[in-house]
């Protein structure tokens, strides 16, 4: 399915849980933050919310910064 | 403190801000370190407890992308994520609600630029924000000018400490008004954390020597030669400038007395 994650156009190809989502990525779910349609997801909730066609998320991490 | 032969204030002057006690009175940030490696070993030659951190996207498309959290422990550092490069309220509350879903703090270093050359603060959009995380359970800093109506404002919003610049983020221009700075630290109840501006050692030992509860930096340390050299200056600079300001410095006059005595002389 076609998601858009931080600005871009993405294709999921394995569908599920935004987990599976981050898994897919190779994203480490324990050092991001994820906005789904601009509501934050608890890290909790990560493998209980499905991914939907067309959601937008954005996911962020901490960077060097002062 | 009331040996007055004391000859050192470690362990005895913490830096408290809401519920949390510091050793140091130095927070710096981690930004602008030619790597991950250097950033840890300065921060740790600094001394900082607190260190700062910002919220960014993740690039999908770089590989093998390493972790700042990688590097920095949470268990050995105390992370304030900040809101830099935000320009109005409502971004600054977004990243400080994506901040704190890392789950490591509810902190957070609040920052809403009004102007992108001088990066000086949007004052009513700092104290919008500052309202409404406070009412949402953030401890709030926020990032201001020397302007002490806006610092009595914030401390009235519930900010848990204000953090005046010394001169503007980035420039190492040093404390351009001790004067407002003074000035903000005897009308605010809350610690008052000159943030920004600090250049070199120097410019940490007075500012701290103002009386102010502490200093926030990062370009003078990763932007120096060797930064984690000049971390260390600065761990030191900023102990001696608390040292001197507890220690209650000398009156001036404008000319000479003598340190030895008059009488007593030959003929």
């Amino acid at each position: 399915m076609q998601v858009e994650i931080n600005g871009k156009s993405r294709v999921f190809v394995a569908g599920g849980s935004i987990l599976a989502l981050l898994m897919e990525f190779e994203i480490d779910p324990r050092l991001v933050v994820v906005e789904r349609n601009r509501e934050i997801v608890r890290r909790d909730d990560l493998d209980r919310v499905e991914v939907e066609d067309g959601d937008r998320f954005e996911i962020v991490q901490f960077v060097g910064g002062g | 403190m009331k040996d007055e032969r004391i000859d050192s204030l470690d362990g005895l002057d913490p830096l408290v801000i809401a519920d949390r006690s510091f050793s140091s009175r130095l927070i710096v940030g981690t930004g602008k370190y030619r790597s991950h490696a250097e950033t840890v070993e300065a921060i740790r030659a600094s001394g900082a407890e607190m260190v700062t951190v910002a919220v960014r996207r993740v690039d999908l498309d770089a590989s093998n992308q390493e972790s700042l959290l990688h590097h920095l422990d949470p268990n050995e550092f105390f992370l304030l994520p900040n809101t830099a490069g935000c320009f109005t309220a409502e971004d600054a509350v977004r990243y400080a609600r994506l901040g704190r879903e890392t789950g490591l703090s509810s902190w957070v270093k609040l920052e809403v630029i009004g102007d992108q050359e001088t990066l000086l603060p949007d004052t009513e959009a700092l104290l919008e924000a500052t309202r409404i995380l406070t009412a949402e359970g953030f401890t709030v800093l926020p990032y201001t000018n020397d302007d002490l109506i806006t610092a009595l404002r914030l401390e009235d919003a519930g900010a848990a400490a204000v953090m005046p610049l010394a001169s503007p983020i980035g420039s190492g221009l040093g404390l351009l008004n001790p004067l407002n700075i003074r000035l903000l630290k005897s009308r605010l109840s809350v610690p008052v954390i000159v943030d920004a501006g600090v250049g070199t050692a120097s410019d940490a030992c007075l500012t701290m020597e103002q009386g102010v509860d502490g200093i926030l930096m990062n370009t003078a340390l990763a932007a120096a030669q060797r930064p984690v050299l000049m971390a260390s200056a600065m761990r030191l600079a900023v102990k001696a400038g608390r040292s001197a300001y507890m220690a209650g410095r000398m009156p001036t006059r404008e000319w000479a007395v003598p340190s030895s005595p008059s009488t007593g002389m030959l003929d």
